[in-house]
């Protein structure tokens, strides 16, 4: 693994029992994090971002279970870690700490029957032994740095007195008072107004030119990709079919999957009026995936040697795609 | 807050007032004149009207409803038929074995269900959960009194561990007392602690699956501090509700138990008065128990207000 790398992922296999079965969720995903990048994570709802980010913080559901793959993370102490072969007492220590996590719903993510202060300043309690009056000083910090206006007020509000950003922004303090090394965002702004989203996002990205952290940034919006990222996995079906950096994604897209999300959106190089061209059809189940190419049924370019096994490849210096074609004109 | 206090206050003084009425009325409408059951059969035709007069029961009827009103807002409930003594006075005597019992077999309940419930929302599925699941359908299904039966057999009568009956005679101390309550209790505990269990399971099963448990661990902090912390307070609420509701079922289950192990509280009181057709002590029992159950939801009411602060008035 790469001096500059944070998080490698390699062949990660996540399946779900259920109904008697178990069905694969993620195929071989494989990605990596460098230090103090943002890679996000983008793909169609159903494609297996939440899962990814699941298994990364060991928070898999009781019914689901890493059946393949490696998970090599660097610790700040300079070692690394497979995080597969960890204990769970072990992996524990890592959460909040090393890798934390915010979630896409900012409503229901924050415990009704505590405080603000209570929330975050536990994680403090957790994990970095002080007293409370310090452990208040820290918090009521924190809590500025996310810019919550009032924030030695606010310490002793409930979430329901918050709206949905200034939760959000409770969820940044929350998973960034330890100083993490690596921040896991789950659709951060997907459940919040665009005026917002915009707050949440400069904010995220001031708080990583303070802390330094990594940060994987989930989304299924190709819009904030560009604003957001360095690099940019592209999952469909269980699978990443496309890593890049941003500007090679954006104007060297070489995996129709990736095209199609590009022209789904609207975008600068968009003239008003023209239509969006949303991929016709929908994620197939993950039980009943065709053989070869997952995209093929969607796919326009599709030929019979698609029905074969379809690889990772490297197609330019840090550029991988799986697909046979060697590109796609830009969209 | 002050307002919310002020207003459920008023709220109990309706309750109870419509609580008299129904008691007054109830009593009026029962079969017999309550003079002439008092004296016997072989009084006469006289000494009843006197009796009735002195009884009050020749006024008018709203006279009657108003001097009864009036003497039960001043704690006089009337006299009994059957004992030479107040209502109240006759009520009280027999409070502590109820009393006891009520509170011995809740926290019994409490005490069983709520670690078991937990623990099965935590591993549903498993064997734990699906005996601890079982036996509380069982053991809600099973009566109490043949519950009473059993225990009284097996684990009074035969092992002799426990007293099989009674309440240790008039000289019997407080301890000794108590001690004649502990098979009582658990048998009434029983009932009460199956239903506790499956609300506890319940409630613990939906919050465990919600986004702020996820948190919590995303948090990095021990499953035991996920669920004893962060789940279990939320699933508090729902509980306290659900023993509020049991306190019904409590009353019920007390009337039983006392006649299986021959207490002598109120519930075998008012059955004894139904039985003379006691109306008075029928009458202030049903009071008595009817002020107790609106306090009961007014107290779980004020605890939701400490616990959850959503929660506004
Ligand atoms: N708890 C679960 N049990 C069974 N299958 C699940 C579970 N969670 C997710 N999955 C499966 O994983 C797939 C990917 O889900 P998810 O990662 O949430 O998608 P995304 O976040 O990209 O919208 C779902 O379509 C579903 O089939
Ligand atoms: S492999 Fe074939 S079906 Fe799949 S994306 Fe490429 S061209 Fe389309
Ligand atoms: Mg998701």
């Amino acid at each position: 693994m790469n001096e500059d790398t944070i998080l490698d992922v390699r062949g990660l296999n996540v399946r779900f029992r259920g109904n008697g079965r178990e069905t694969a969720a993620l195929r071989d995903v494989s990605f990596s994090i460098g230090r103090g990048r943002t890679l996000a994570l983008v793909g169609e709802s159903g494609s297996g971002k939440s899962v990814t980010s699941l298994a990364l913080m060991g928070l898999l559901p009781p019914n689901g279970r890493i059946a393949a793959g490696t998970l090599a993370y660097r610790h700040r102490d300079g070692r690394v870690l497979e995080l597969t072969e960890l204990g769970e007492a072990e992996r524990r220590r890592l959460r909040g700490v090393q890798m934390s996590m915010i979630f896409q719903e900012p409503m229901s993510s924050l415990n009704p029957l505590f405080t603000i202060g209570d929330q975050i300043g536990e994680m403090l309690f957790l994990h970095e032994s002080m007293d409370a009056a310090t452990r208040r000083k820290r918090t009521i910090e924190m809590l500025e740095l996310v810019e919550i206006p009032g924030a030695a007020r606010r310490m002793d509000s409930y979430p329901h007195e918050l709206s949905g950003g200034m939760r959000q922004r409770v969820m940044i303090a929350m998973a960034m008072i330890c100083k993490p090394s690596l921040l896991i965002a789950d659709e951060p702004t997907t459940a919040l107004d665009v005026t917002i989203q915009a707050q949440i996002l400069d904010l995220m990205r001031q708080l990583q030119k303070d802390f330094g952290m990594s940060i994987l940034f989930i989304t299924h919006d190709m819009g904030v990709v560009a604003e957001m990222a360095d690099d940019v996995a592209v999952m469909y079906a269980g699978g990443v079919v496309e890593q890049a950096s941003v500007d090679a994604l954006f104007n060297d897209t070489r995996h129709p999957y990736t095209k199609g999300l590009l022209a789904s959106i609207p975008g600068p190089w968009r003239r008003r009026g023209d239509r969006l061209v949303p991929i016709p059809g929908s994620v197939p189940p993950l039980a009943s995936l065709p053989p070869g190419c997952a995209f093929a049924p969607r796919c326009g370019y599709a030929e019979p040697r698609c029905r074969e096994p379809v690889a990772l490849t490297r197609k330019a210096p840090e550029h991988l795609a799986a697909c046979i074609l060697e590109g796609v004109e830009a969209p | 807050m002050t307002n919310y206090l002020i207003r459920r206050f008023m709220g109990m003084v309706v309750v109870t007032f419509l609580v008299l009425t129904i008691a007054f009325v109830l009593v009026r409408l029962a079969p017999g004149d309550p003079a002439a059951l008092m004296l016997g059969p072989d009084a006469t035709p006289q000494d009843v009207m006197d009796l009735r007069a002195s009884l009050g029961l020749d006024q008018p009827i709203f006279v009657q409803y108003l001097t009864f009103v009036a003497n039960a807002a001043q704690g006089d409930l009337g006299r009994s038929l059957f004992f030479d003594n107040s209502v109240t006075s006759v009520l009280a005597a027999r409070a502590e074995p109820t009393v006891f019992l009520s509170l011995f077999s809740l926290i019994f309940a409490l005490v069983i269900a709520t670690p078991i419930g937990i623990y099965a929302a935590y591993r549903r599925g498993s064997a734990l959960d699906q005996s601890a699941v079982t036996t509380a359908m069982l053991a809600a299904s099973v009566p109490s009194f043949l519950t009473g039966l059993i225990f009284q057999r097996y684990l009074a009568t035969e092992l002799g561990w426990f007293p099989a009956s009674g309440y240790g005679g008039p000289d019997a101390g407080f301890l000794d007392r108590m001690w004649h309550l502990v098979l009582p209790s658990i048998t009434l505990g029983i009932v009460n602690s199956a239903l506790i269990l499956r609300f506890t399971r319940a409630s613990m099963l939906d919050i465990l699956g919600e986004n702020y448990v996820r948190t919590a661990r995303a948090k990095g902090m021990s499953e035991r501090r996920v669920v004893l912390r962060h789940a279990l307070k939320n699933a508090g609420i729902p509980i306290i509700t659900v023993v509020g509701l049991t306190f019904a079922l409590l009353v019920a289950g007390a009337v039983v138990t006392e006649r299986v192990f021959n207490l002598p509280g109120l519930g075998s009181l008012v059955v004894n008065a139904v039985l003379r057709r006691d109306y008075p002590v029928i009458q202030g029992t049903l009071i008595v128990v009817a002020i107790l159950y609106v306090f009961i939801n007014l107290l779980t009411d004020l605890l939701y207000l400490v616990i959850d602060k959503r929660v506004r008035y």
